[in-house]
């Protein structure tokens, strides 16, 4: 978990469904823990609570997009559930 | 903390004490590589411009570099005919109060006369420049320069938060850090904006990078709004995610200003340089605008180094720090395996800088990684 204000946090490891991912801050204390919805991969990103349709997803404390439909705790959140909010037509003619 | 550096004529401090041999020209690469050759400390900086359609352009780097307090003396070999002239640059560089001469082949009469004069010339400024001793100076003299290259999925997660808390370190010290790499950072400018100490400098990121992605579509054809295949493979969602993982090696001081391209920045914190995604050109555009270290963060691993500067490598990738020790010189893959807090990686980081920053060799120096090239696009003055 990049930041405190995080609905994801990155997998340091492979995980396959029903492991119990625990999530730590960067100084290394445990934050909490979630059961992974489904395998997830190295790299990838997991939900720590609901994120509804619409919602913002956040990492380092920032937007990195929006949920295209509602995400479970423990779930994998990728490009099949993110977009991102970045519109690039406003400085195009 | 301090460290231990050179005392230039201008106040500035020099981490190494180097001859540079730059030449102003393409056609007197040759002359200035073999007088750097012959004289021990010297260090040629050649490149690919100076002449016909890049106006000017190659001025203000090649003038920084020269500037920059890790060198100590300078030569300037020209051809004659160039648009920047030795004459140009040399006044130029004097500005900096350093010990400047030049010398032009045409003038002089040929490669032979100019290299036995070149050689005469710096071998005289190395015996001068030798007698220098290093002395202890505190970390506002000292200025970082932040830069990636062959990112993986490992740099936003381990490396560049470690690097973050570097720069937070030597700017909360008084020093200053740059961070590289407009491309890197489309679709975080919203972001930066935000942490810009005022209004001015909010728009000017904004209108950098907006810019920068222009150039991009309308040049390249590069379809700039996606990510690409082998980021989204290693988990990056969104394109704000992967620019956000960039940027995060900036720390998270306040940011002073929007730079141009090898533009020397007027007071100390952190700034923004606008520079390409090709790393030569970057770390370049860094050392030109003075930075005495460059911080390089990379997850697939590059040997890259500069004349002027010492480059410390970091890795977040485990295997990458296996297969490229040789070129490594911090491994902070002990994140990922979870052995190691991005804190203490940090730590590992800053003590690294401080005993470079006195002398202690980088493995791109060690190997003699001294790379340059010159970012041509930015806006002409």
């Amino acid at each position: 978990m990049m930041n405190p204000k995080d609905n994801v946090a990155t997998l340091l490891s492979d995980a396959e469904v029903g492991a119990v991912i625990v999530v730590t801050s960067a100084d290394g204390s445990v934050v909490k823990e979630v059961e992974a919805a489904r395998s997830i991969p190295f790299g990838h990103k997991v939900a720590l609570a609901r994120i509804g349709r619409n919602e913002l997803v956040l990492k380092y404390g920032e937007v990195i997009g929006e949920a295209t439909e509602p995400i479970e705790e423990g779930e994998h959140v990728h490009v099949h559930n993110v977009k991102s909010l970045r519109v690039r037509v406003e400085t195009k003619t | 903390m301090s460290f231990l550096g050179y005392r230039r004529p201008d106040g500035s401090v020099g981490v190494r004490n180097h001859i540079a041999v730059i030449s102003t020209v393409t056609c007197a690469n040759e002359v200035a590589s073999r007088i750097a050759n012959q004289v021990e400390g010297a260090v040629s900086l050649t490149h690919s411009m100076g002449c016909g359609h890049y106006i000017f352009a190659p001025l203000r780097p090649l003038a920084g570099l020269g500037k920059n307090p890790n060198v100590a003396a300078i030569l300037v070999v020209g051809l004659g005919c160039e648009v920047v002239s030795a004459k140009i640059l040399a006044e130029e560089i004097a500005q900096s109060e350093k010990t400047v001469e030049s010398i032009v082949i045409q003038e002089v009469g040929g490669t032979v006369k100019a290299i036995k004069q070149g050689v005469r010339i710096a071998k005289n400024m190395m015996r001068e420049v030798s007698r220098l001793k290093r002395e202890s100076f505190d970390l506002s003299s000292l200025t970082l320069g932040l830069e990636c290259g062959g990112s993986d999925t490992t740099s936003g997660m381990a490396a560049n938060p470690a690097v973050g808390k570097v720069a937070d370190m030597v700017v909360k010290a008084g020093g200053t850090a740059i961070l590289a790499e407009t491309v890197e950072l489309i679709g975080a400018e919203h972001v930066l904006a935000r942490r810009a100490v005022n209004e001015k400098v909010a728009e000017k990121i904004v209108e950098v990078i907006r810019r920068m992605e222009e150039r991009m579509v309308k040049s390249l054809n590069l379809p700039v709004d996606m990510i690409a295949p082998g980021n989204i493979e290693g988990g990056l969602s969104t394109l704000e995610e992967k620019s956000l993982g960039d940027s995060y090696k900036a720390g998270s001081s306040p940011i002073q200003g929007m730079l141009e391209y090898a533009e020397i920045p007027t007071r100390k914190g952190l700034f923004i340089m606008d520079e390409p995604g090709y790393d030569p050109e970057s770390v370049t555009g860094i050392v030109a605008a003075g930075a005495q270290i460059v911080v390089f963060t990379t997850g697939r691993g590059t040997p890259l180094g500069s004349p002027v500067a010492p480059v410390i490598k970091i890795t977040g990738n485990p295997r990458t720090y296996n297969t490229m020790k040789g070129n490594i010189d911090i491994n902070a893959s002990t994140i990922i395996e979870g052995k190691e807090t991005i804190e203490g990686v940090s730590k590992r980081i800053y003590k690294k800088v401080l005993r470079v920053a006195s002398g202690e060799k980088t493995k791109a120096e060690v190997l003699g990684h001294r790379e340059l090239a010159i970012y041509w696009a930015w806006p002409i003055p």
